[in-house]
């Protein structure tokens, strides 16, 4: 997609959008923190904190940085950076893991 | 307008091979590979998480109300970006009356100075946990902790300072038009990457139990 045609989806995303964005950012955050103060299981708390977090990321990925409504392009080049290092991240715990036995 | 800015003004409206702007990929190539080096960063915390022989441990001076605001200080910041970047495409838009556009790129001044704002306070909520952090006796050869915590923060502090010279400064050249809704656009893809970096610090840091 041209920027030009970028731009015309943008402008769908009125201000009124982008708060009720921060609102859900927010809600989210509140939850997150939430979790520090009330008991959960281990187990059940990790899954939980990394859903939340990623939420926050992905809402502000698709709509504040307007990957959504951007080229494939652009995503290719950042989701390309995050696999690598999610990768990279997997494969030193396991080995971290490991030689710590 | 010098030839200089003319040729400039005709490189950028040039039509590319993939329709797509060079400056926004460079952008977005650069976003790309910021998450491999915070997400080195993050790694290194984590393989060595919990491997502290000697206090403080993050569980003892990790302040989780304190740094609770300062997450929501800088969520909002990227409110105040986005809707700076709105201001500054409807004022450069085509159909509205110049008193229109006027005020549409007062409200993207307004917003960008807000942004550089809430982040400098972002900053300042850095500064103070560094400064107690330092007081209760963590510095950065303490521990594991410390080491790893130092330099991943303080990495990400310091993008924050970078981008609040980069807001300043579009906010400065806006005054002498040399501001296009593309160069805010720049500068606010850059401020959100920063602030997701940091909602994924504050869960894995702070809010994950070592």
């Amino acid at each position: 997609m041209s920027t030009e045609a970028a731009h015309t989806d943008e402008a769908h995303a009125t201000t009124g959008h982008y708060v009720r964005i921060a609102i859900i950012l927010t809600v989210l955050t509140v939850m997150e923190v939430a979790t520090y103060y009330v008991d959960i299981p281990f187990a059940l708390l990790i899954p939980l904190l990394l859903v939340l977090a990623g939420m926050k990321f992905g809402l502000v990925v698709a709509y504040y940085m307007h990957l959504r409504y951007d080229s494939k392009l652009f995503s290719g080049f950042f989701f390309f950076g995050l696999t690598i290092e999610i990768l990279l991240l997997i494969a030193l715990m396991v080995l971290f893991g490991i030689r710590s036995g | 307008m010098s030839d200089a800015a003319l040729a400039h003004e005709a490189h950028e409206e040039h039509p590319t091979t993939t329709g797509l702007n060079h400056r926004k990929i460079l952008m977005w190539a650069f976003l790309g590979s910021e998450c491999i080096f915070f997400g080195s960063l993050i790694t290194t915390y984590l393989v060595y998480r919990g491997k502290s022989v000697v206090g403080p441990y993050p569980d003892e001076i990790l302040n989780i109300p304190l740094t609770s605001v300062s997450t929501f200080v800088l969520l909002m910041s990227s409110l105040a970006m986005v809707l700076a970047l709105a201001g500054f495409e409807r004022a450069a838009g085509s159909g509205a009356d110049e008193e229109r556009k006027q005020r549409e790129l007062k409200k993207g001044r307004f917003w960008l100075l807000m942004t550089a704002v809430l982040g400098t306070g972002f900053l300042g909520f850095q500064v103070f946990e560094f400064y107690e952090f330092v007081h209760h006796g963590l510095g950065l050869t303490t521990n594991l902790f410390g080491t790893t915590f130092y330099v991943l923060t303080g990495f990400h502090g310091t993008h924050v300072g970078v981008g609040v010279i980069w807001l300043v400064s579009l906010l400065v050249l806006s005054y002498f038009g040399k501001v296009k809704p593309l160069d805010v656009e720049l500068g606010g893809l850059y401020w959100h990457f920063v602030d997701i970096v940091w909602i994924i610090i504050f869960t894995l840091i702070y809010l994950i139990p070592s």
